[in-house]
């Protein structure tokens, strides 16, 4: 107690009291987050488990091929010949100064089909198909038509979340597959008009330098960033909160999230595949 | 579409009931223990300022939100025990008219409609006749290939209490079926909720900031014969030919006032008269 009115008594208990809002803050968050994570595996591992059992939404399925297949074609086959063109154009300048030119077909076969095939494929479709579908789902989700669904004894799971995942999963092996071969063609032109390679020599060393393992992790990884892209997607837009201004931010989330984890899980595929391709292939 | 009123008989005990229902999320508790239950046939009108819980108790009674504490027992089953599969198919029972109506944006009003019915593997041939009977129940036969963006907010509402109806449920809940909407069209949503108590018996609860409408409900029943809107002569206390309307008002979580339209009319309580005014 002060012995005058000018005095401010010491008060030992206020100062902890920032300490514990913080580790109250870092707490909620870690465990918003572990949650966010249980949830996400949940909506995933639903997903899939849907696949072998009725009832099955075949003509959502087509619709969700339609779009995420046909409809990412443009982008990706646009973006492949340009990639493959700017392959050819930046590793030719560097084989110029060794006078081995003619390896150009090789390496950049090999960059595309293992690596930026996919990894730009996932990311352009993840960008397109990740955001369109958390926001297509964010505002079913806020208009109350998840709810109906329900109330109309449809499960949104079987009928929003599997076709979309199934559908990313077979579609994107095949746009990955065409990026490829169109990023070779607009390797090939550039090689030829740039370069002044022969068209014959660039197709058969781009083609017999590829081997099993590389097609493999060419076609395995697409599989995964096709399933983490349209996963992220739909739980981004099953779980938004806040109105309109809720689905602008899942729908940027979505992208965000899905191309890191893109990104991320390409290392951890890309060691497992030449683990793989040195002991079993 | 039968016109078959389901009677007092079908259904021994009550057929929807709460009991100490709890329920609530970050921000509080919302329903601190409310208790009550809804005849066959009986429309039980929801009453309560905005948050007090009127949407959560459809919700609720639709199984499509669990409880903290409680049971809420539907048509003698216990939702709270239900799987969500089990609700999934159980809620075919139930007709839910949502507050903007929810339709399906990217299909048309007829594929909206026909939805339940496609969901239950109703053949092909029989699906237009079905889907054109209920719009023509709610007087949208000429929506039949609209998309809803092309409808009116009236119109979106109509639309859903078809849908809502297709397949004849013995339950209906309405969650604020005439909110935002002027007076003329409010009216002629209630006439429709009019004529679906009437018409097929159902058993409802409609939650609504508008006391008229409850009233409304209560003093008017739809005559077939007429085919009009006539005023009811036991004023929503029940007969043989005329079903029962009962009032619930919410207050601060619980069940603050429970009784029929000539209670509440007659009421001295100061919270209810705001309701009156």
């Amino acid at each position: 107690m002060a012995d005058t009115p000018l005095q401010v008594t010491g008060s030992p208990a206020k100062a902890e009291e920032p300490r514990l809002a913080t580790m109250e803050v870092v707490t909620g968050v870690f465990k918003g987050w572990v949650a966010g994570v249980q949830e996400y595996s949940l909506l995933s591992f639903r997903a899939l488990k849907n696949i072998p059992s009725r009832p099955f939404y075949f003509k959502d399925l087509i619709e969700q091929m339609d779009d995420i297949g046909v409809g990412s074609l443009p982008i990706v086959l646009l973006s492949g010949f340009f990639i493959g063109a700017v392959m050819v154009l930046q590793t030719g300048a560097q084989f110029t100064r060794f006078g081995q030119t003619a390896l150009t077909g090789d390496v950049v076969s090999l960059a595309l089909v293992r690596e930026l095939g996919p990894a730009l494929s996932g990311l352009l479709v993840a960008g397109r198909c990740a955001s369109g579908i958390a926001s297509e789902l964010g505002s079913m989700l806020v208009t109350e038509q998840v709810d109906a669904m329900r109330a109309m004894g449809t499960d949104p799971s079987r009928k929003l979340v599997t076709p979309r995942v199934l559908a990313t999963l077979s579609m994107t092996p095949l746009l990955c597959a065409l990026m490829d071969f169109i990023g070779l063609i607009g390797g090939c032109v550039a090689a030829f008009f740039s370069l002044r390679l022969n068209v014959v020599e660039f197709w058969t060393r781009a083609i017999k330098i590829l081997e099993f393992p590389d097609i493999m992790q060419g076609m395995l990884k697409p599989l995964v960033f096709g399933f983490i892209l349209s996963t992220v997607g739909c739980y981004k837009g099953l779980t938004v909160r806040g109105g309109t201004q809720g689905v602008g931010r899942a729908t940027t989330q979505a992208v965000v999230v899905a191309s890191v984890l893109i990104i991320i899980s390409d290392t951890f595929l890309t060691k497992l595949c030449l683990y793989l391709a040195d002991k079993v292939f | 579409m039968s016109t078959s009123a389901p009677t007092q008989a079908d259904h021994a005990g009550p057929v929807i009931a709460f009991d100490g229902v709890r329920i609530g999320f970050a921000e509080g508790e919302i329903l601190q223990g409310v208790r009550f239950s809804v005849q066959d046939r009986e429309t039980l009108v929801l009453l309560g300022e905005t948050g007090t819980g009127k949407t959560l108790t459809l919700k609720l009674a639709a199984g499509l939100l669990q409880p903290s504490a409680g049971a809420v027992r539907v048509l003698e089953r216990d939702l709270s025990t239900m799987t969500e599969n089990e609700l999934l198919a159980f809620r075919r029972r139930i007709g839910f008219v949502f507050q903007e109506g929810a339709l399906f944006d990217s299909m048309t009003v007829a594929d909206n409609v026909a939805y339940r019915l496609y969901e239950d593997k109703v053949p092909e041939e029989e699906i237009e006749g079905r889907v054109r009977e209920a719009l023509h129940f709610v007087e949208l036969e000429r929506t039949f290939d609209m998309l809803p963006s092309e409808l009116s907010g009236g119109m979106r509402r109509r639309v859903s209490i078809a849908r809502a109806l297709v397949n004849q449920p013995p339950i209906v809940l309405y969650d604020s079926p005439t909110a935002g909407l002027d007076p003329i069209t409010a009216q002629t949503i209630i006439s429709l909720i009019l004529r679906l108590r009437d018409v097929y018996g159902v058993t409802a609860m409609l939650a609504t900031h508008r006391l008229q409408d409850g009233f409304a409900l209560a003093n008017y029943r739809f005559d077939p014969a007429s085919k009009h809107v006539v005023r009811a002569k036991g004023n929503g206390a029940g007969s043989a030919d005329e079903p029962v309307t009962r009032f619930l008002v919410y207050r601060e979580g619980l069940v603050y006032f429970e009784g029929s339209p000539e209670e509440i009319a007659h009421s001295q309580d100061p919270y209810l008269k705001r309701f009156l005014v």
